[in-house]
């Protein structure tokens, strides 16, 4: 594969940033069309591992997606470029709307407004919150993981930073140890059959 | 101003370390960063914030960065809190993205994401109690919180047509 010129990637990148409403997953379609399907970049395999990796690092998944993607078309070069294509077009779009926005900030028309947006965007984000739970909390330790964050944040204001390196080192022991657990199960089972294997073998010389 | 710039980067630098999981994650940090320790912003602030974040392109974690940081320093500001962001992921997968794929299927990272994960969603939750118990103060705010839940139930309403009702909605109720 010719490595594309830097200009292309940023400009490919600047489409994609510019044209991404909400974020999230709702990127994914948009990157693959234009990085895998149109400009055969990457194939649907890199694409997958990119996902991975990007669930699998901290920061917003369009980011990730621009830095990861762009290392490999075009090493750290293109990294940096695909990032600054995907992040200017929202950059300078909210640098214009704050601008703006200052000036229009006391017109009635827009308070008003605001009060209604505000009860629309705490429903936006519980539904959001609500959508990535069912992912997210695959079993009865996600549960109890997500519950103890949530009361100890809310009554014991603990910090969340602390909270979610907690929620790391939990995730690593309960991991071994239940990984250890089946094992151990394992070894029964298998203990087990061997045990019955050979009571059947005795009983057929006998008989 | 420098050192303004200087906090805002670290703070943001801070916050994008530790937003695993998605640009929702950033929230519930930010909101412990800006409102709750730092008191740079009250919550009705951040929920414009956020709105605005949510209805121009790109994601709402970067756009809000982008907005807080021009609210406390001007442009300065924005490009501080934006590269602050930005940069832990650039470090990060640029150190292990020869290695990224022994790295997100080693068992450790997994097992470690089990943990951070459903935390995250705690975390998210936290958040929308909190912003709920300042926003959602009189019975209009209720009315207009639940008609938005139940359009993005729908499935068929994209949020930012959300957004764009409850405006309306505002317009008329207030």
């Amino acid at each position: 594969m010719k490595q594309p010129s830097l200009y292309k990637i940023f400009f490919t990148f600047l489409k994609i940033g510019a044209f991404t409403f909400g974020g999230g997953y709702a990127m994914l379609p948009i990157i693959r069309e234009a990085v895998v399907t149109k400009e055969h970049w990457v194939t649907d395999d890199g694409f997958i591992d990119m996902i991975g990796i990007t669930q699998s690092v901290p920061g917003a998944l369009a980011v990730n997606s621009a830095i990861f993607l762009g290392y490999q078309i075009a090493g750290v070069p293109g990294a940096l470029i695909a990032t600054l294509g995907a992040v200017l077009p929202s950059f300078l779009i909210i640098l214009a709307i704050a601008t703006f926005f200052t000036e229009f900030a006391g017109h009635p028309m827009v308070i008003k407004a605001f009060n209604g947006i505000r009860p629309a965007v705490v429903a936006l984000i519980l539904y959001a919150v609500l959508k990535l739970g069912k992912k997210a909390i695959k079993d009865r330790f996600g549960l109890v993981v997500t519950g103890l964050a949530l009361l100890l944040n809310i009554f014991m204001k603990i910090n969340p930073v602390l909270l979610l390196c907690s929620a790391a080192i939990a995730g690593l022991l309960y991991g071994k140890l239940s990984t250890h657990a089946n094992a151990c199960a394992c070894a029964r089972v298998h203990a087990h059959t061997q045990e019955s294997a050979s009571s059947i073998e005795e009983q057929d010389k006998q008989s | 101003m420098f050192i303004l710039l200087l906090n805002l980067f670290t703070s943001f630098f801070k916050i994008g370390l530790f937003t695993i999981g998605g640009g929702y994650a950033m929230i519930p940090l930010m909101q412990t960063e800006f409102i709750a320790v730092n008191h740079w912003l009250t919550s009705q602030e951040f929920i414009d914030i956020i709105a605005i974040a949510e209805m121009t392109p790109g994601p709402v974690a970067i756009n809000s960065a982008t907005y807080i940081g021009y609210n406390l320093a001007g442009v300065m500001g924005s490009l501080a809190a934006t590269l602050g962001v930005i940069a832990p992921s650039l470090i990060l997968i640029l150190l292990i993205a020869r290695v990224f794929k022994r790295f997100s299927s080693s068992v450790t990272v997994k097992r470690i994401i089990s943990g951070i994960r459903p935390a995250v969603i705690g975390l998210i939750l936290t958040a929308v109690v909190v912003l709920g118990q300042s926003v959602l103060v009189e019975f209009r705010a209720v009315v207009i919180s639940l008609a938005a839940f139940l359009l993005l139930m729908g499935g068929r309403v994209h949020p930012i047509g959300v957004i764009a009702v409850s405006a309306c909605l505002g317009v008329l109720m207030y």
